[in-house]
């Protein structure tokens, strides 16, 4: 039997008034998978997420999503790579993670959101820090808070753009270890938006290179090789 | 004290102008509208001289001429950079049209301090009961939108990633912020009304790290101010804005110095 992709985008064009973005774009992405984006400032990395959640529109293509469980759609959890949290920041690290709870909009929360809460943050470590404000927490802290907001909605598809950019080498390895635990643990399909090629080779399966509005794409492992990783950071 | 039927009113009224003021403004610091609700305050004064020189009441000029500006900034520029110019555009042209109504309409200048200072002695019963309606109005809405305005407040870039509609969301509150300085100008005037939407919010952000936390310290910081402003200004005689500026301000330096001490212990 054939596994049948999460995420099936065919022939994606999106225009904006001064250039093609994407240009009639395939790609697949597969339960389980965990892979990165990877390609020029400007390239469309962002723009070809944001059309997957229905945020631009596309002049051409279809996207299509296929649900994990038969009881509800594919639901995606984006952690954006820009957030303006500063310094006096008020809420906690709690508060800040069960923002994203829109299931309702009355203020009280049902058991199995304060349980999901509960598990977002254990899964990011964060049990212990949720009294601390976020705006007092370190920058690896934060990016977990971040990471457990998204988790919190219970997603089946995680997408990361550039969560590791602002952090040193030792908490970008420890953000990745963790997201490629939640990707081997609660089965969550990953889908982590980089410039760093080493993490990239280290935490991913396979890369995809945005590249003049198109994909290509190889396995992770060979961004080790120097001939392929110069043509890669050559592209971006 | 409450023997005297105004000073009851007085209380009644600015129980829920503290109770309004104080929800809304957690979420107009968390939003960084201060300068716009310090703008709508003008923009109050000329509603309320509008509403003297028309015959609609002091409030309902306000009203309508706060919910009008909000509508325009909305629709002009929900977006941070244009927000501010957008505002100072409208509120000139507001406050000049304020003035021209007050040089029109027969009232004294008395009366023109009174919309800008507030006044205590002023409040009817039947004021009182439409404060009230208003109030549980805006109460209404934002528990109604509860999950989608407190996500798009404090996290927009969050918010902004989930498929909410955050420009809906951010028009509805400008008109509640609308509604909440028309209803606090009633006693504080709408030269300070932006002191009860501003202050007490920010001094909860150094104090309280849930939302209900926020909102419960807003509103308690609210409530001392007003009480206790309300209890001064009948003993002394002098302005009730005067002490609930001044008792805000206070609490707000004391939230800093706490905030500070805390986090150097």
């Amino acid at each position: 039997m054939t596994v049948e992709p999460i995420l099936d985008i065919k022939q994606l064009t999106v225009r904006f008034p001064d250039k093609v973005v994407l240009d009639r774009l395939d790609f697949q992405l597969y339960p389980g998978e965990m892979i990165s984006l990877i390609g020029a400032n400007g390239a469309g990395k962002t723009t070809l997420i944001r059309a997957v959640l229905h945020q631009v529109k596309p002049v051409h293509g279809t996207i299509e999503t296929h649900p994990l469980h038969e009881t509800r759609q594919l639901k995606i959890g984006y952690v954006p790579q820009f957030r303006n949290i500063d310094h006096d920041f008020p809420l906690s690290i709690a508060s800040f993670v069960g923002l994203n709870r829109l299931g309702h909009h009355w203020p009280f929360y049902t058991k199995q959101e304060h349980q999901n809460l509960k598990h977002a943050l254990a899964c990011t470590y964060l049990t212990d820090l949720a009294q601390t404000r976020l705006g007092s927490a370190s920058g690896g802290e934060k990016q977990r808070a971040y990471l457990a907001q998204a988790l919190v909605d219970d997603p089946d598809l995680l997408i990361l753009d550039e969560s590791t950019a602002s952090l040193d080498v030792q908490a970008k390895n420890e953000l990745m270890a963790l997201v490629q635990e939640l990707n081997h643990n609660e089965q969550l399909t990953v889908v982590f938006i980089t410039h760093d090629l080493e993490l990239a080779a280290r935490y991913t399966t396979k890369y995809y290179l945005l590249e003049d509005g198109k994909l290509s794409s190889g396995a992770s492992a060979d961004l080790n090789q120097s001939l392929i990783r110069e043509k890669v950071r050559g592209a971006i | 004290m409450f023997a005297l039927v105004f000073m009851r009113n007085a209380y009644l009224a600015s129980t829920f102008i503290a109770l309004t003021c104080g929800v809304i403004g957690v979420f107009v610091v968390a939003r960084n509208l201060s300068f716009l609700s310090h703008t709508l305050s003008e923009i109050g004064f000329a509603g309320a001289a509008f509403g003297v020189f028309s015959g609609l009441s002091a409030l309902n000029g306000m009203l309508i001429f706060t919910s009008l500006s909000s509508l325009i900034v909305g629709a002009l520029g929900v977006e941070k950079s244009r927000r501010e110019a957008t505002i100072s555009a409208v509120s000139s042209l507001f406050i000049g049209l304020g003035i021209l109504f007050l040089s029109l309409s027969s009232k004294n200048a008395s009366y023109a301090t009174n919309i800008l200072f507030g006044s205590i002695v002023g409040i009817s019963f039947d004021e009182v009961k439409q404060l009230i309606i208003l109030s549980a109005l805006v109460m209404l809405f934002v528990l109604m939108m509860w999950r989608s305005l407190v996500f798009d407040s404090f996290d927009s870039v969050g918010a902004a990633s989930q498929n909410i509609h955050r420009d809906l969301i951010s028009i509805i509150f400008l008109i509640l912020l609308a509604f909440a300085v028309s209803i606090g100008a009633q006693i504080v005037g709408s030269l300070l009304v932006f002191i009860l939407l501003t202050l007490p919010a920010a001094s909860a952000q150094y104090l309280g790290r849930t939302v209900p936390q926020l909102l419960m310290i807003a509103i308690g910081i609210s409530l001392i101010g007003v009480w206790l402003g309300l209890y001064l200004g009948y003993v002394t005689n002098w302005p009730v804005t005067f002490f609930i500026a001044s008792i805000e301000v206070l609490i707000y330096l004391l939230a800093i110095l706490y905030s500070r001490l805390v986090q150097r212990s």
